[in-house]
């Protein structure tokens, strides 16, 4: 059921932003470009993971944003250790406060553990350790801040680059229309995990983000979320349509919100109609250069993944999650 | 009082895996290399079967084993790891970092040659190349000491005055995978000598912390020199410990041990367990009337400066034996820092190095009576080579 085109959640009746939690756990002062798409979402997902976790956090954009010694916007525990190996961090925080529960040494519910990191923090240099992870099956969230591109050290191609892009290391030219290849689906990774809770999120859609963050950190066993996170500066895009474009990613359904619960995919946000990809590509520099035959293919292969993806969530589906081990056996 | 006397005989790669469980690891996260594999597969084995209370992370690479070590010892357990070899080359990112972010990790390196060609066998390649991490490092000789540093490293860990990740060197397939007899220790002395882990910090919901924030260059030498002077400062604690560790048991460890150096004017050198080799070609040549004595350094980080002084005032000639190369250098790693060392000294003795035993090449007692043998001609002559390896091939 939707209303006002959020998703549903059994523990809200209405969505009002008075309802959301007034805690900050992502303080201002840190220092995001202007515009930031991923801060918002930050602030966000920070919010639904509430104040009893810890968070272990990859390099990258956020983490240079937000940790300058002696400084820090995180009122959660935080750690940074390195660029791609945040998914093994968090293993061992959470098996760290199983181990110390069952001797008596921490007290209280355990601790809701997140990772976090950048698109190449987690689906190119980090993947081997994300994958152990969800494998071994911590009971962790991980959540993906995609920009779609290593806009840290300066807007260099990831493999989460959408196709046609324009990058510092995929400038187009004589040869080259930008990023030659499609976008690597993270989400079908991290489902054929058979991991309990995989989704995609959005700032243009705060309450849907809202909820799934909850619903991943309260999921007992691994989850995966990927979040959109418009990028003024790597995008080349304006400062104030941030959340627009968020919008519109979803819009034109080339980012959908979706959610995947124990191998069960469900759209969560359902645009009325399906708006053509120009609207998104337009405003954005980096797609400035692509020329017709390209808008058409991203198009035509848009509506293709779409159509799919729609597929996917009509497919009748077992209650079935390899993760969840019965008792007793 | 002497607690234990009884000796067993087991494998020193059970020994060590028993160490770590009477020490109470809390977690332990690795990944499956040779000829480390015993020892982990034993303490996976403890944890299945509940004699150790503790969570044990079969990672998916040597990079994440150390990844989530930090992760379980910033969270506040007590943590321990073993790898040799690539994996420790893998990790090389990982173990700086760890240092620098000064949580107590134990780890053990069954010491490997590093590829390539692939070797599987002994050398000290592998932590030579880790050389400048930041951790306590320490080299054993047999399978009791292996046991003895291993639990004491904990303790030395974990001191408030130390505070920093530590790690134990044996010999890969010459200790890891030998049987030897070991006197052990019960549970009870282990829990008196090496209290429950008080993290001197943690990642707690009750009084959250940012750890791993970056520097910029106004703060970043700042961290290093906090970095360096906790490293030197840990060597008082490191020989309490040893000490306390020594009234306990009878075994009494030094940073910088000597064999026969009393009036000796030839001074064989090395780390690990070639050393026990070499005391038998001390003792020939002792009996040939060659006034040869060994050294043998235990205590690599912090280098131990004075102690290795004083050990070697006297000498007028010293073999330095090394088990790695550094190529296309002055000279391998230990005589690199042991002429370091000694350099600054008014009389000091001819320092000459040999690189022995690589990849597992094996080095027999008379091969030291041949180097003493060698030294004394080359320092007659003036010394031919920057330093030499020894037994190759042309």
């Amino acid at each position: 059921m939707e209303k006002f085109g959020y998703a549903e959640s059994s523990k809200f009746d209405t969505y009002a932003s008075r309802m959301m939690p007034r805690d900050e756990f992502f303080t201002s002062g840190h220092r995001s470009c202007q515009g930031c798409g991923e801060a918002l979402a930050v602030r966000w997902a920070c919010k639904a993971i509430g104040k009893d976790a810890i968070i272990a956090h990859a390099t990258g954009c956020m983490e240079i944003v937000s940790s300058g010694m002696p400084q820090t916007a995180w009122m959660h525990p935080w750690i940074h250790v390195a660029f791609e190996n945040t998914s093994a961090v968090a293993s061992g925080i959470e098996a760290a406060l199983k181990v110390l529960k069952r001797k008596g040494k921490l007290k209280g519910p355990l601790p809701k553990v997140v990772a976090m990191g950048g698109d190449g923090g987690t689906s190119d240099i980090g993947l081997q350790s994300l994958s152990g992870a969800l494998e071994r099956g911590h009971n962790f969230t991980y959540i993906c801040w995609d920009n779609e591109a290593y806009m840290n050290t300066g807007i260099q191609r990831s493999s989460a680059t959408p196709f046609g892009a324009m990058t510092t290391t995929t400038p187009p030219g004589k040869r080259s229309f930008g990023q030659r290849t499609w976008k690597k689906d993270m989400v079908a990774i991290a489902v054929a995990h058979g991991i309990p809770y995989v989704a995609t999120a959005s700032p243009g859609y705060l309450f849907d983000l809202y909820f799934k963050v909850k619903k991943a950190v309260e999921t007992p066993g691994p989850a995966y979320i990927n979040i959109l996170s418009v990028c003024p500066t790597g995008w080349r895009s304006a400062t104030d349509l941030s959340v627009r474009l968020a919008r519109l990613a979803t819009e034109t359904a080339v980012f959908p919100l979706f959610e995947v619960v124990d191998g069960k995919y469900r759209l969560t946000v359902e645009p009325p109609k399906i708006r053509p990809i120009r609207d998104y590509l337009k405003p954005q520099g980096r797609f400035r250069h692509l020329r017709d035959p390209e808008v058409e293919f991203i198009q035509k292969t848009v509506r293709a993944k779409y159509e799919l993806l729609l597929e996917k969530c009509q497919a009748p589906f077992p209650e079935f999650s390899p993760v969840h081990v019965p008792e007793g056996i | 009082m002497i607690a234990h006397k009884k000796r067993v005989g087991m494998e020193v790669s059970i020994a060590v895996s028993h160490a770590v469980q009477l020490a109470r690891a809390e977690a332990i996260a690795a990944y499956p290399i040779t000829p480390q594999t015993h020892i982990v597969e034993h303490l996976s084995s403890l944890v299945a079967n509940g004699d150790l209370e503790a969570e044990f992370i079969p990672v998916e690479s040597e990079h994440s084993a150390l990844s989530a070590c930090i992760g379980c010892s910033a969270a506040g357990a007590r943590t321990y790891t073993a790898t040799s070899s690539q994996g420790l080359a893998l990790m090389n990112e990982i173990l700086f970092i760890t240092s620098a972010m000064r949580l107590p990790i134990v780890m053990t390196v069954a010491n490997r040659a590093l590829s390539g060609p692939l070797s599987i066998w002994n050398d000290h390649s592998d932590i030579m190349a880790a050389r400048d991490i930041g951790w306590i490092q320490i080299f054993t000789e047999n399978g009791q000491e292996a046991f003895d540093h291993s639990v004491m490293a904990f303790k030395i860990a974990e001191d408030h005055r130390v505070v920093m990740p530590t790690i134990v060197n044996l010999d890969g397939f010459i200790l890891t995978h030998v049987v030897e007899a070991h006197e052990l220790m019960d549970q009870e002395t282990v829990d008196r000598f090496l209290p429950e882990l008080k993290p001197y910090h943690k990642l707690d919901i009750h009084q959250p912390v940012t750890m791993g924030a970056f520097a910029m260059p106004e703060l970043f030498t700042e961290c290093k020199m906090a970095h360096q002077e906790a490293l030197t400062n840990s060597y008082g604690p490191i020989l309490e410990i040893w000490q306390e560790w020594g009234e306990l048991t009878g075994r009494h460890y030094k940073p910088v041990e000597t064999y026969r150096t009393e009036g000796a004017k030839i001074i064989i050198m090395m780390m690990g367990s070639l050393a026990e080799v070499a005391e038998a070609a001390v003792d020939a040549m002792r009996d040939q009337g060659i006034p040869v004595g060994l050294v043998k350094i235990r205590l690599w980080r912090p280098f131990p400066f004075a102690d290795l002084r004083a050990a070697l005032a006297g000498a007028e000639l010293v073999v330095v034996c090394d088990r790695a190369l550094s190529l296309g250098g002055a000279a391998g790693p230990v005589l690199a820092e042991v002429r370091s060392a000694m350099y600054p000294l008014a009389v000091k003795p001819q320092i000459l190095g040999y690189t022995v035993g690589l990849g597992g090449r094996d080095v027999q007692p008379e091969a030291f009576e041949e180097l003493v043998r060698h030294a004394q001609a080359e320092v007659k002559q003036g010394p031919s080579q920057e330093f030499y390896i020894y037994g190759v091939r042309g």
